[in-house]
């Protein structure tokens, strides 16, 4: 199936290229802008998610500066900017880099982010100095910050497309493989690498060849994104879905879908606004992000907010019922105004709205000035009266707490006993049907 | 010191910084920013946020052109409030994260790290309109360092900043070591430790802003997580940290300026300070590298010397109390031996054997050292098997393992528990019979 994905891929991409050359003329080079964005997104999110998984999302950082003393000496040695002794180049210094930062963090027990932090700045540093020294003028050093994606329509071209955008369709297609090929392999190194030495999976294998791989897309998104906005896309689209799917397969087609959408948005507001196009790619990726957090369905702030206000009403209600049954219990002529059992169960707009919301569902009506329970009403408050008072006598008699401490966990964990676990309990506790403070266990 | 005195000291500072030269300039700035750079630098490394410098300084350009657009000033100070401002807003917003989200706090750095650079990056384009009025000369500044652009006002600047985060070091020395080492007694024992917390991520912000406009974006960070991580190789005390990161920040400041002449000055400065860690990493005395690999070619050494001595012992025992000479054919067949020869060759040197022909002979001294380790090699063996449980066969190796590492009080120890069970054999006060057969050699039985 996922063959079948890759070709259709494929396919796609050479019909938009075709199309593009229909079209014609300097107007579409804003579809060369947006597919390179969106192919580097691509690239880059496919091995983000295992960085985000991993817990090794500043590896991207790391590597995609380390990388520069490699890129300078490939340079040196091949005397141009061709993309292959690049590769090699970054390559190499990426694996040199993961095997520093690991011997540091195994054997001097410098600690893990502290060994990162060493090995990438100096490696940074170092290449500072050797393009200062040896190719000064060849590198724009801002270029490495920056990037300039504007400039990829004046690139000279591979195979009809702009050269920038080649390269990164070819690591896009590496990585593709890659995944393919070994996905269950790198799923099960992410999610338990010692369960999968067990299996006989090289978790440490593994690790090189996603550092390989990070390395290489880094470098592949120089031109267009520079290193730290080839940072955001491997890791943010990937947080992103990572909010929102808790399947991997489902998070890398995620990741890849919230890239491709934050080139296109980042790409129409800097032109809207007239500004650089990477940075606002990755401004647009940090508000996909945003909204993630605040509204993804299970993991989002809104829907915990919601999920919680929704059970405090819950339990109150519940409380509000379970009350009125225990003033009916001593007294079957006292009855509760609605002011008295707002305030019984702490007052403040959450009691007026269950007080409501309980008339709204029949549990309760209003008898004169006061509240009453309908039979229906009096039915759940019973159940959570009983499971209360069982509760109570199963905490006495097993666990031999003492009567003045049983009653606050009971009030509780009344709301979580359902009616199975109510029989279990009933079946445990001594058929007294008393609790232990002597009230009836109501049947 | 009087107001008066204070104000006549900064002035005659003030007119002195003036008399400077340019490199001078640049040197004593960069030694201070080293210094302070170490020092909060050794609590970040520390509390395992090492890389949240590496964030502030990428998180502090957004704040950096949003301040040159507002206030439209190229001046340190406002700028690096604008930096300040924005580096802590970043802050709160990973703490946020790893609160109320399920991302972790890598991805939360990583997330905001990236998000405002690009931010950063938009808004420099932006400054770069011809109606804004802006070259991003004074701002390019902050992403790569310009040492060379220092001036009087800068280096009072600096000096300001330094005193003000080494005092609030000085002052809340304990409390920082306390949340740094065991935050959650801390936090019982009723101090702050949020407060800390945010103090002392305000001090790493503050040094990480001021340093940017000298080395740049990336290299700022180094200068955080080097010094204190080279500190670290030498010494186990914070107080001593402290003064190592410093004195290590200082030094790479003036020597990378001074070696790096013609380079730039932000990259010299951060080789030099890595240069000093790998030396640290490899020749500090307990963590470096070389110390754990003499260490252990002396642990090797002894757990060898010791095997021989023992080895001797049981091809001795069958005639005991007279020591008798064993030919090394025997010894040779007794176990596995990397190398014999060297191994005797030493033992002579230390007069624990001498050698006859072919054949090796216990001394005095050799035999009294062979007796204690037999004896506690022996005692272990029992221990294990009564008391843990393990089986005769297995004990061997088992006691091959630990005997070399058993402090006397432990063997006391176990010699009291055994002698009190009436398990300590009496007839031989020197050395227990073994609790198994002796293999090896053909002539060793027990």
């Amino acid at each position: 199936m996922l063959w079948t994905a890759l070709v259709t891929m494929i396919s796609d991409m050479t019909a938009l290229t075709l199309l593009a050359e229909v079209s014609g003329g300097a107007s579409d080079s804003w579809f060369w802008i947006v597919l390179t964005g969106a192919a580097t997104n691509i690239a880059c999110a496919l091995v983000g998610c295992f960085l985000v998984l991993r817990r090794m999302s500043m590896m991207g950082d790391a590597l995609s500066h380390a990388v520069l003393p490699g890129l300078v000496v490939a340079f040196l040695f091949s005397g141009s900017l061709n993309i292959v002794p690049l590769f090699l180049g970054a390559v190499v210094v990426g694996l040199l880099t993961t095997f520093l930062m690991q011997t540091l963090h195994q054997y001097a027990r410098v600690p893990s982010d502290a060994s990162m932090g060493v090995v990438f700045t100096s490696m940074f540093a170092l290449g500072v100095v050797l393009i200062k020294k040896f190719v000064s003028g060849h590198f724009d050093l801002a270029c490495v910050y920056e990037g300039s994606l504007e400039l990829v329509v004046l690139a000279e071209t591979v195979v009809g497309l702009p050269r920038p955008l080649f390269t990164t369709l070819v690591v896009l297609v590496v990585n593709l493989l890659v995944l393919i090929l070994l996905w269950k392999e790198l799923k099960i190194t992410s999610f338990d690498p010692a369960l999968a030495t067990t299996m006989g999976i090289s978790a440490t294998g593994m690790h090189y060849l996603l550092m390989a791989l990070v390395a290489v897309t880094s470098v592949a998104s120089f031109e267009a994104v520079g290193s730290i906005l080839v940072v955001a896309m491997l890791i943010v689209p990937a947080a992103t879905a990572h909010l929102l799917s808790d399947r991997l397969a489902v998070m890398v087609p995620i990741s890849a879908a919230v890239g491709v959408l934050a080139s296109v948005l980042g790409y129409v507001a800097a032109r809207h606004w007239d500004t650089r196009i990477a940075g606002m790619m990755t401004v647009a990726a940090g508000v996909l992000f945003a909204l993630t957090v605040f509204f993804s369905p299970r993991y989002g702030i809104c829907s915990t907010v919601v999920s919680n206000l929704r059970m405090s009403l819950r339990v109150l209600r519940e409380d509000l019922l379970a009350m009125l049954y225990r003033v009916e219990e001593l007294d079957r002529a006292k009855r509760l105004t609605p002011a008295e059992a707002r305030e019984a169960i702490g007052g403040g707009w959450l009691s007026r709205w269950s007080v409501a919301a309980l008339r709204r569902e029949g549990r309760v009506i209003m008898d004169g000035p006061q509240l009453q329970l309908t039979d229906i009403g009096r039915e759940s408050a019973r159940r959570m009266v009983r499971s209360h008072r069982l509760w109570e006598t199963y905490l006495v008699e097993h666990l031999g707490m003492p009567l003045d401490h049983v009653h606050e966990p009971a009030h509780r964990v009344e709301h979580f006993i359902d009616e199975q676990m109510a029989q279990e309990l009933k079946a445990n506790v001594d058929s007294s049907k008393q609790d232990p403070h002597g009230r009836a266990i109501p049947e | 010191m009087s107001p008066q005195l204070c104000l006549e000291t900064l002035i005659l500072g003030t007119l002195w910084i003036d008399t400077l030269s340019l490199t001078q300039k640049v040197m004593i700035g960069t030694a201070l920013l080293g210094g302070m750079a170490g020092v909060v630098g050794s609590f970040a490394v520390l509390r395992g946020r090492s890389l949240v410098g590496d964030m502030l300084a990428h998180a502090a350009l957004p704040g950096v052109c949003l301040a040159f657009l507002i206030l439209g000033s190229r001046n340190l100070l406002e700028l690096s409030l604008g930096a300040l401002i924005s580096g802590l807003l970043a802050i709160g917003i990973v703490a946020m994260l790893v609160r109320w989200t399920r991302t972790k706090q890598d991805a939360a750095i990583g997330i905001v790290l990236s998000t405002f650079f690009g931010l950063g990056v938009v808004l420099l384009s932006v400054i770069q309109k011809p109606h804004i009025g802006g070259n991003k000369a004074g701002l390019d500044s902050y992403l790569f360092g310009e040492p060379a652009n220092m001036l009087s006002s800068d280096l009072v600047f600096l000096a300001a900043v330094a005193t003000v985060v080494l005092l609030v070091v000085a002052v809340f020395f304990k409390e920082f070591k306390l949340a740094c080492f065991d935050a959650d007694f801390a936090q019982s024992q009723g101090w702050p430790t949020l407060l800390l917390d945010m103090a002392m991520m305000s001090a790493l912000a503050v040094v990480t802003i001021v340093g940017l406009p000298i080395v740049g974006v990336v290299l700022m960070a180094a200068m955080i997580i080097l010094p204190a991580s080279t500190a670290r190789c030498w010494t186990n005390r914070l107080h001593i940290m402290l003064l190592l990161a410093a004195g290590f920040g200082v030094a790479a400041g003036v020597l990378g300026t001074r070696l790096g002449r013609g380079l730039p000055a932000g990259a010299t400065i951060v080789l030099t300070a890595a240069a000093f860690f790998v030396v640290s990493l490899l020749f500090a005395p307990q963590r470096g590298l070389l110390a754990k690999v003499i260490a252990e070619l002396q642990l090797r050494k002894r757990i060898a010397s010791e095997h021989l001595l023992r080895a001797l012992y049981e091809l001795n025992e069958p005639s005991l109390p007279q020591r008798v000479p064993v030919p090394i054919q025997q010894i040779q067949e007794s176990r596995h031996w990397r190398s014999l020869p060297k191994l005797l060759a030493a033992e002579v040197e230390s007069g624990l054997i001498e050698r006859t022909g072919g054949n090796v002979l216990l001394t005095s001294l050799g035999m009294r050292r062979a007796v204690e380790l037999t004896r506690a090699h022996r005692l272990w063996e029992m221990y294990l098997m009564q008391h843990a449980g393990i089986a005769a066969d297995h004990v061997d190796r088992d006691a091959d393992d630990v005997e070399h590492l058993l402090p006397a009080a432990l063997l006391l120890e176990l010699e009291q528990q055994l002698a009190a069970t009436g398990r300590l054999p009496e007839t031989i006060t020197e050395v227990p019979d073994s609790p198994h057969e002796l293999g090896g050699g053909p002539g060793a039985s027990p």
